[in-house]
């Protein structure tokens, strides 16, 4: 009788199913996982280091580039660290917007993850489903920064400008015929809070769509019920938050534990998972696209009464007016010297932590005084979920290290840093 | 911020010989040495006064070049930019140049944690030095927080900092085989190594880096007035009521 043994399987880099650049090098026996030891690292660029050879604003735009399905966020995080230092006041209207775009960016994220977890686990068609939706939505990142993807709109203080009055419209060409463009630019006849709220009421209906698709969904269940079940008390020890120690039954969101900007002036839930399973969480992240749904339509409703600055009146931190430059010196001096010094932080040290979709985004500063950070300190969601894959794979089989992968919501910008 | 002042004061009940705890902007702060770092953290985790169940964050910082800037703010120069700026700072560093540490006077290495009390909604920072600069070991916290593994090996990778009872300190975000601690202040930004592929060899070879350091914006520290923010006001005079009280 021959010997039988274990043997060590390569799952990536080059993975469709490892969510980016994740080399895992498994130990088998047979078909069941005996140990993970995840590689990680191969999208390390060394951000934090970039940041200490940078003014403060440079560093806003590598931030998008850390977890770059929910780059505000990640702003976020970062502009917080620098005006708890700081000290700087954000005004209303500005705390108003970024709380919109935060729910607007998780969303995105959840699309994404869902669209990629689906895939990843054989339901093909949610994919293009949540890719719909998502177009929707990075229009509007782009309409309010010119950018899709890596927005840089956070500053110290604020927001980079004010919502714009009117969406970008499609132009009718060769490829699609007036009538076909006169469709797509139904909801984009007015200022883009209309395109948002006609999201937010289009929205709820998508989300049960993808309801439909997945959540009885036999197979579905089949991949994820029971499947990197994880404790409450367990979920703490490994560092777990956001949707994934929410869906091992402990309510933690930092928007209603540590609320910031105006999260304690909003009415929304928390879901909570109760057996710390797969579908748990895909449950708790479904629910969170409607609670966040519910956010962005109290925003909109508020920004539309209240008008006012996005941008602190301090311009030491952030700039004057271009107006203002033509005929002010002082303006202009403030103007020369943000954008050739930049600003210096008191010395200390500040840890601002968000709820990011994934979990909590922490930025840990330490400021000696000087115009760039001494050190930056990022702490990614990711960081920790990944740590676990290995106490959450073992004993799994192989295809259910896809499930995981996928459940975990995994990106390796804010994993590798 | 009275949930931060409760937990400062049975932070100070429970650790009554330690005189460093004290509130940072928003969180407690602690500074522990490495010989009582692993009964503080277990006290800290277990305790029902203080519960800090779980830990969010913890990295190593390089103290070396602390307060150092390249830009001499104080009095006025007639040298341009070019020969005001001081050659010597990590970002200008290219391959094979010497860089001279200075002397700080403190521990070069400091291992910081920032641990998160579900129960009591408090954050605290526990800092720990690291005692000898050659050689920064420090125990590990892996025993009290499952999910310290991976932060101390990333410490260990970018800082070189070692944990004493760790159980599987590799690098882990760095090459296989990489040489040195790329967070270190004396490693230079641009690395020390690149690669590309050979088509002669048929292989990937590493070379020295081939790209200019450049770094455009100096580093310059201003401690001027306008500088000293409002939190730092209140603190300010936060302490300067405690001590009227307390006199």
């Amino acid at each position: 009788m021959p010997e039988i043994r274990n043997y060590t399987l390569n799952f990536g880099p080059q993975h469709p199913a490892a969510h980016g650049v994740l080399r895992l090098v498994l130990e088998m026996d047979g078909e069941v996982v005996e140990r993970a030891d995840p590689h990680i690292g191969l999208l390390h660029r060394g951000t934090e280091k970039l940041a200490e050879s940078k003014p403060y604003n440079q560093t806003i735009g590598y931030m998008d580039r850390l977890d770059y399905v929910s780059m505000m966020c990640n702003e976020h995080g970062y502009v917080m660290a620098i005006e708890k230092l700081l000290g700087v006041e954000v005004p209303v209207r500005a705390q108003y917007i970024r709380v919109m775009f935060d729910e607007i960016t998780r969303i995105l994220n959840h699309l994404m993850w869902l669209g990629a977890h689906g895939l990843d686990i054989g339901a093909m068609s949610m994919f293009l489903y949540c890719f719909r939706e998502r177009e929707d939505l990075m229009d509007c990142y782009e309409a309010v920064s010119g950018a899709r993807l890596h927005a840089t709109y956070y500053r110290p203080g604020g927001v980079a400008r004010d919502l714009p009055d009117r969406m970008p419209q499609y132009e009718a060409n060769r490829f699609r015929s007036a009538a076909q463009v006169k469709k797509q630019n139904a909801a984009r006849e007015g200022s883009m809070l209309d395109f948002i709220e006609d999201f937010t009421n289009r929205f709820p209906g998508c989300v049960d769509e993808y309801e439909t698709l997945l959540t009885d969904n036999r197979i579905w269940k089949q991949r994820t019920v029971g499947i990197g079940v994880v404790s409450p008390e367990r979920a703490l020890q490994l560092g777990f938050t956001g949707p994934m120690l929410r869906g091992s039954n402990t309510e933690w969101d930092l928007r209603k534990t540590e609320p910031y900007e105006v999260y304690d002036q909003l009415d929304f839930d928390i879901p909570v998972g109760i057996n710390g399973d797969s579908y748990d969480r895909y449950l708790v992240r479904v629910e969170e696209m409607r609670q966040s749904n519910r956010i962005i339509k109290q925003c909109i409703d508020w920004l539309r009464v209240n008008s006012g600055p996005v941008l602190t009146e301090d311009h030491k931190v952030a700039p004057p007016r271009r107006s203002e430059m033509k005929g002010d010196m002082e303006a202009l001096i403030h103007h020369f010297k943000l954008f050739t010094e930049g600003f210096s932080l008191p010395e200390g040290e500040s840890y601002a932590a968000v709820e990011h979709p994934k979990g909590e985004f922490g930025c840990y500063l330490i400021s000696d005084g000087a115009n760039k950070p001494y050190r930056l300190k990022v702490r990614a969601a990711g960081f920790a979920h990944l740590a676990a894959l290995d106490e959450m794979a073992r004993g799994h089989m192989l295809s259910d290290v896809v499930a995981l992968i996928g459940t975990q919501d995994i990106v390796f910008g804010e994993v590798d840093r | 911020m009275s949930r931060l002042d409760d937990m400062i004061g049975r932070l100070r009940a429970a650790f009554p010989d330690n005189d460093s705890i004290h509130t940072s902007v928003d969180l407690a702060s602690i500074t522990v040495s490495p010989a009582d770092l692993p009964t503080v953290a277990l006290m800290l985790r277990d305790d029902p006064a203080l519960s800090f169940k779980q830990l969010s964050d913890l990295c190593g910082v390089d103290y070396a070049t602390y307060g150092q800037d390249e830009w001499n703010t104080e009095t006025a120069g007639t040298a341009s930019f070019s020969r005001a700026v001081d050659a010597s700072s990590v970002g200008r560093l290219s391959f094979g140049s010497e860089f001279e540490l200075p002397d700080i006077g403190r521990a070069r290495f400091v291992v910081v944690s920032h641990l998160l009390s579900l129960d009591h909604g408090v954050r605290l920072r526990l800092r720990c030095d690291a005692p000898d600069d050659a050689m920064p070991v420090v125990p590990s916290l892996t025993t009290v927080w499952a999910n310290a593994d991976w932060y101390e090996r990333e410490a260990f990778d970018l800082f070189g900092i070692l944990f004493d009872g760790h159980p599987d300190l590799r690098r882990i975000l760095t090459d296989y085989g990489f040489v040195g601690h790329p967070f270190r202040k004396d490693f230079p930004l641009v690395g020390n190594v690149e690669m590309r592929y050979d088509p002669v060899k048929g292989r990937v070879v590493y070379e020295p880096v081939s790209i200019e350091p450049r770094v455009l914006v100096p580093r310059v520290i201003r401690d001027d007035a306008r500088y000293v923010s409002g939190a730092v006001e209140e603190e300010a005079t936060a302490a300067a009521k405690a001590g009227q009280s307390a006199a």
